[in-house]
């Protein structure tokens, strides 16, 4: 008998509490194969955020530090400047990284902290209840603009890509989807590029995933065919997958 | 070893720290003490550490929560509104039973105030300033020397308790010059041991975490209730305090770090006028020296708080002394330095005159 798949050993034993439908099992998994792969797992950091991945401590086979909303990235250069063998991923919402985190990850990416960020985009608050993010799109209903995002009541949707790519420091951003499976290998792709890239000391590299929120999304899309659904109509029309920054070829 | 240099407050505090196994730093720009992250700049890459000027205070401290969590010495500094922005991260730290050392060299609030010595911070530093239930420990210097040679202590009671620590000084400390001697044998970090709840390169222990949450019923209380035992055995082993002529006193002074100085000035002209009065000076503001209080104030009836604040270390004093002895403050607020003549008015009004409990002098 051929053994095919099996759990990665970088992911611990614990249950996960993520709902059915929702993006972080799968991005979770994801990385924990890469780092597997990688052979990275006996010094990889994971750097916890605040929402629904704040377990995430606990869910990776790996040293783990859980911290203030928003500061995976200031946290990160701390643990990489002083244990530079390290492998350090800072995992973060868009509300912890687009918004309260907006200094920590933009000013990361200008020193070009040679770190991971993979930045898991729902256009939701997850873990408080479906408010709304900085990335919620126009017309999309949240608890704090029940009628749907207006522009003219809170501004537009943020594309933290397109933002870092005008930064020097940042030497790889890649936007992907979890909601079909080749995506999800696409994503792998991506990971494995952007952990390879601290590997080899190049700087700053950040993943940007698209992810379902079917919790969150209201009654509509209540449900995970849907919320994927969604992914692909209407999020990916404002967050367009692809590469928007790769690190310059050698000679 | 013996050897005597001249320095400014935040250079003996920033070298001190350096000596004591410093080997991270990050902080941003504010007056007073902007001397500390330029002589860090520099001195820390010498020794193989790393300097970041953060692109705030808020960045600075969870830098700090980084370093620490790999068990590096590891320190920001800023001053008084900096230091609020820091608090958020502050009591992740000390949720995280994390060692490192802050420093806050205060200047005149609230608000934006001024950029002179005060002391106006001492309830954010002894009454914890972010939330939750934790406590810093609080060293307050009262000379360059106090400056250069306290993180030494600081990072000891730091790690053997596992708590943040804190310098607490101000502007006027910060800025002065005075000869410094180090005390303390230069510590090469890579000869201490690595703390076996660092996280790093894991050569096949189990995984460690580091975090300050527990969702799960009553195991925040049991986390919290662990920690408050470390706080007990470091209220028992290490207070500080120093008195000065206080064996004779009828009047005792009680004031830290600038004020001790003034104060100092100000028990000697007293004594010229032929009042017996003394200096208790607190070296640790937390844990604060209660019980000697407690125990002065058995022989010593009247004591003056001083303090450039308006009454916030009294409460400590009262606290301590527990209505066996009269309370007086002397009082001045906004970062405007007590001078030693209004202080020996002060005690002169409360001796011979009598002056009414708790007054707020000026």
């Amino acid at each position: 008998m051929q053994l095919l798949n099996k759990n990665p050993q970088s992911l611990t034993d614990q249950l996960m509490h993520y709902c059915p439908g929702c993006g972080h099992g799968i991005i979770h998994r994801v990385i924990a194969e890469v780092m597997d792969e990688l052979k990275i797992r006996n010094r990889t950091i994971c750097i916890a955020p605040v929402g629904c991945a704040v377990f995430a401590d606990k869910y990776f086979n790996c040293d783990a530090i859980q911290g203030p909303h928003g500061r995976g990235p200031a946290e990160a250069t701390g643990i990489k400047r002083t244990k530079p063998d390290t492998i350090v991923f800072s995992y973060q919402g868009d509300g912890d990284l687009a918004s309260i985190g907006m200094a920590e990850i933009v000013h990361a990416a200008i020193r070009s902290e040679n770190i991971t960020v993979i930045f898991i985009n729902n256009a939701i608050y997850g873990m408080t209840g479906g408010q709304m993010a900085p990335t919620t799109l126009i017309g999309q209903k949240a608890t704090t603009c029940p009628a749907g995002r207006t522009a003219r009541q809170a501004g537009y949707p943020i594309r933290m890509c397109e933002l870092l790519a005008t930064i020097d420091g940042a030497i790889y951003l890649e936007r992907t989807t979890v909601h079909t499976a080749p995506n999800v290998l696409k994503t792998k792709t991506a990971i494995k590029k952007a952990f390879q890239n601290q590997i080899d000391c190049m700087g700053f590299s950040m993943v940007e995933v698209l992810s379902m929120c079917p919790t969150n999304w209201g009654t509509r899309l209540d449900n995970p065919s849907e919320a994927a659904k969604y992914v692909n109509d209407a999020m990916m029309k404002v967050f367009p997958v692809g590469v928007y920054k790769e690190p310059q070829k050698q000679g | 070893m013996s050897e005597k240099k001249l320095m400014k407050g935040n250079e003996a505090l920033a070298e001190g720290a350096v000596r004591a196994g410093c080997r991270f730093f990050a902080g941003y720009p504010i007056t007073p003490q902007n001397e500390v992250p330029e002589y860090m700049s520099w001195r820390l890459p010498e020794t193989g550490g790393t300097f970041i000027q953060a692109e705030s205070e808020v960045s600075a401290i969870n830098m700090i929560y980084g370093a620490a969590a790999t068990g590096t010495r590891c320190m920001t500094s800023s001053s008084s509104p900096g230091v609020s922005l820091k608090q958020e991260g502050l009591s992740y730290c000390a949720g995280a039973d994390l060692p490192l050392l802050i420093s806050n060299i205060v200047r005149g609030g609230p608000g934006l105030g001024n950029i002179a010595g005060a002391q106006g911070d001492y309830w954010q530093a002894t009454r914890g300033g972010g939330h939750g239930d934790y406590r810093v420990f609080v060293m307050a210097p009262y000379s360059v020397s106090e400056m250069a040679n306290f993180p030494h202590k600081c990072y000891e009671t730091a790690f053997k308790y596992r708590l943040p620590s804190m310098i607490l000084a101000d502007g006027i400390l910060g800025q002065m010059m005075e000869p410094v001697e180090f005390k303390h044998p230069e510590i090469d970090p890579k000869n201490l041991k690595e703390p076996e709840w660092a996280i790093g390169v894991n050569k096949g222990r189990p995984k460690r975490m580091i975090g300050s949450y527990d969702l799960r019923e009553g195991m925040l209380e049991k986390m919290i209730l662990e920690r408050v035992k470390r706080y007990k055995e470091l209220e028992a082993a290490e207070i500080l305090y120093e008195e000065k002529m206080l064996d004779d006193a009828e009047i005792a002074l009680v004031a830290y770090g600038t004020s001790a100085r003034v104060s100092t000035a100000a028990v000697k002209a007293a004594r010229e006028k032929g009042i017996k009065a003394g200096l208790f000076r607190p070296i640790t503001l937390w844990p604060y020296p209660k019980a000697r209080l407690a125990e002065l104030a058995g022989r010593i009836k009247k004591f003056l708080v001083v303090e450039m604040s308006l009454g916030q270390m009294v409460d400590d004093v009262r606290l301590g002394i527990n209505g066996r002895a009269e309370t007086h403050l002397h009082a001045k607020p906004g970062g405007s330095v007590i001078t030693a003549e209004e202080v020996t008015a002060t005690i002169e009004n409360i001796v011979k005159k009598g002056a009414r409990k708790y007054a707020v002098v000026k």
